[in-house]
């Protein structure tokens, strides 16, 4: 549930599936959220958990085998992104929504000089002549605090740091001046130093123009930094979510809780850190009930049959555990 | 500089690795990457000495060069009072024993071919541990219980396994020789953070069980303050500080040290941490590092002469720090 009352995206049961050993698998399984405008909302989990194939799937961008079932509905500004033929699809990705991805050096042309690539694909969107896509490039360098940005447009991929290369990454992704921008782990390549500016412009530059932002990412420090809302993934749903506050505060699912208290923390030490026992389930090997039951230190008879239903915590936060049905019975 | 320092497990002394560049139809040596520039490192039976720093610092080069996968191009390692530089192949390689290692990625350290038995008695073999196969495939199985590992798995292969099941596999294979000191090399980063948990406990309780030393060779921060019992921070080849653990957070002394813990991201949702974004500096290429002390062009504090010199290592109660500032109060 969004603040806004017109989210710039909604997502409602989103459905994804890739052919396993014995019938399709799904990977993403029903899946709801929204973001408003200019909004940034991280959504969080491990390996295995669906949070970059929900991102995919935003823009339609699923690998063949895969492919998002019937009865999965994705709306944008008031548009059905599922129901888009391929010129307005086309348009829509880099327009409308633009990615970065966690690689920066596979995602660039080595043999190109980054100001051209990024002028190219403004030009790619709209019928602007070389010299104003040069310059937005210059402006959106400058956007995102590239160093010497007259000078770095000329410059190849393999001259430029992985921290810069980054930050052409996201200059050419809102060189478009998209209305939503999706990372994935866009930090998870770098160093700390560089991660914490990396971070700073995402936050930055979506402040400075209203951009809303989905964050894919597995790291409660990336959250922290970036986020207004969260949203937590385990086996290809979403277990909680809530603001900010909420989910590092306050967290009311036992998956939240314990990914938070694993987290090596300067009040633990010497002492042994809170472990989710068990392991992350693969797709396709999903348990009955709530998936996170068989490593669930709460765990009741309940668990083990029904899947949970969102219960509210407040106007944001809502966790899918039957431990809160049963705080909430009389 | 060659005082030793007494009961030292481990001690590196000028440690240089150089890799020459070469260039030209000649392919005659242009200059060198200062992978490594005279590092000097102590460990003392039973602790852990956590190695940090960004990628490129060096921190790795280190970790192989004291494991012996690399020939340094200067500088002494000794082992147990024995210099491991100096001695005949033969000897080096039964010493080298005691040292053993866990990579960063489990997949790409165990043979996809061998089963996890073979993968865990690789080094009970080489080094004639245990009188015959049954006897090693029994090792193998108690080593599998204490990495909490079933040993029933162990006639499958890796890829039957999680990632973090596979770097149990890898912990008991370098526990299998029955080392002293157990170099970790970005052993939990590529691990989910409910997996990472799990096996730093394991590692804790390892080393309680059986009296190991660590090496802990890692960028995250995080970790180093929960685990380590000192630190030393490396930027460019060359370690900028050393210090308990405790002192190093709570009060760094290098401007780099204090720029890397001001990158850790919080956890407390009202505290983000203050970096400005448009102030922005890159790291440099370890082939083309900058003159003087390699952080001046990214210091705030710098001094005019800082480009000119390198800092002396100046002692400080519990370690040393390279910044012609650490004297001053």
């Amino acid at each position: 549930m969004t603040p806004a009352s017109q989210p710039l995206l909604s997502v409602e049961n989103l459905t994804v599936t890739f052919p396993g050993e014995s019938g399709r698998v799904p990977v993403v399984d029903g899946v709801a959220f929204a973001i408003g405008r200019g909004e940034t909302l991280a959504l969080v989990g491990e390996s295995g958990s669906g949070k970059s194939i929900t991102a995919l799937a935003l823009m339609r961008l699923i690998p063949k085998p895969g492919r998002i079932e019937p009865g999965s509905r994705i709306r944008f500004a008031g548009r059905d992104v599922l129901e888009m033929d391929v010129p307005e699809i086309r348009a829509f990705r880099g327009a409308d929504v633009a990615m970065i991805f966690q690689e920066p050096m596979t995602s660039l042309n080595p043999v190109v000089p980054v100001g051209a690539q990024v002028a190219e694909a403004v030009r790619l969107h709209e019928p602007v002549s070389m010299a104003a896509a040069r310059a937005r490039a210059l402006e959106t360098f400058a956007l995102v605090g590239i160093p010497d940005p007259q000078q770095r447009l000329d410059a190849y991929p393999h001259q430029l740091s992985g921290g810069l290369k980054q930050r052409v990454m996201i200059a050419m992704a809102l060189a478009m001046r998209p209305k939503l921008l999706v990372a994935d782990e866009p930090t998870t390549a770098l160093d700390a130093t560089i991660r914490a500016q990396i971070l700073a412009v995402i936050r930055d530059v979506a402040r400075r123009t209203g951009t809303a932002v989905l964050i894919i990412t597995h790291d409660f420090g990336v959250v922290n930094e970036v986020a207004d809302r969260v949203a937590v993934m385990y086996a290809g749903q979403i277990v909680e979510e809530g603001t900010r506050h909420e989910l590092l505060r306050a967290p009311r699912h036992p998956y939240t809780q314990g990914l938070l208290r694993s987290i090596p923390r300067p009040e633990a030490r010497g002492g042994r850190l809170e472990e989710i026992k068990g392991i992350v389930p693969r797709p396709g090997h999903w348990p009955q009930g709530c998936r996170f039951h068989p490593r669930c230190p709460y765990v009741f008879a309940r668990c083990r049959e029904q899947w949970p239903v969102r219960r509210s915590v407040s106007a944001t936060q809502g966790a899918w555990c039957h431990l809160l049905d049963e705080e909430a019975a009389p | 500089m060659t005082i030793l320092t007494k009961d030292a497990l481990l001690e590196v002394r000028g440690l240089r690795v150089w890799f020459p560049v070469k260039t030209g139809v000649l392919q005659r040596t242009s200059h060198h990457v200062r992978a490594v520039d005279d590092v000097d490192l102590t460990l003392r039976p039973g602790e852990t000495l956590a190695l940090v720093g960004e990628s490129g610092c060096g921190k790795s080069t280190v970790g192989r060069s004291i494991l012996g996968l690399l020939e340094p191009s200067a500088g002494n390692i000794w082992f147990r009072g024995s210099n491991l530089t100096l001695m005949p192949g033969k000897e080096r390689q039964r010493l080298r024993r005691h040292i053993q290692v866990v990579m960063q990625d489990p997949a790409s350290a165990l043979d996809p071919r061998m089963t996890v038995r073979d993968c865990i008695a690789e080094g009970l073999d080489s080094f004639q541990i245990g009188a015959d196969a049954q006897e090693r495939t029994e090792r193998v199985a108690d080593l599998m219980r204490q990495v909490n590992l079933d040993p029933e798995s162990m006639w499958r292969y890796p890829h039957e396994f999680s990632g973090g099941q596979r770097q149990r596999v890898c912990i008991a294979r370098a526990l299998a020789v029955d080392p002293t000191l157990l170099i970790c090399d970005e052993a939990t980063s590529a691990l989910d953070v409910s997996i990472q948990a799990q096996i730093l406990n394991l590692l804790g309780d390892l080393q309680k069980a059986r009296g190991l030393t660590y090496l802990f060779i890692t960028h995250d921060l995080g970790l180093v303050r929960y685990f380590a019992t000192r630190v030393a921070v490396m930027y460019l080849g060359r370690i900028v500080e050393t210090g308990r653990t405790e002192r190093i957070f709570a009060d760094p002394r290098h401007p780099y040290t204090q720029a890397l813990l001001a990158s850790v991201p919080s956890l407390d949702p009202d505290r983000r941490s203050e970096t400005k974004p448009l102030v922005m500096a890159d790291i440099p290429s370890p082939a083309h590092p900058p003159t003087g002390c390699h952080y001046h062009p990214r210091c705030a504090v710098r001094l005019p002469h800082c480009d000119a010199q390198v800092p002396e290592a100046v002692p400080l109660a519990d370690g040393i720090c390279r910044c012609v500032r650490a004297g001053a109060p």
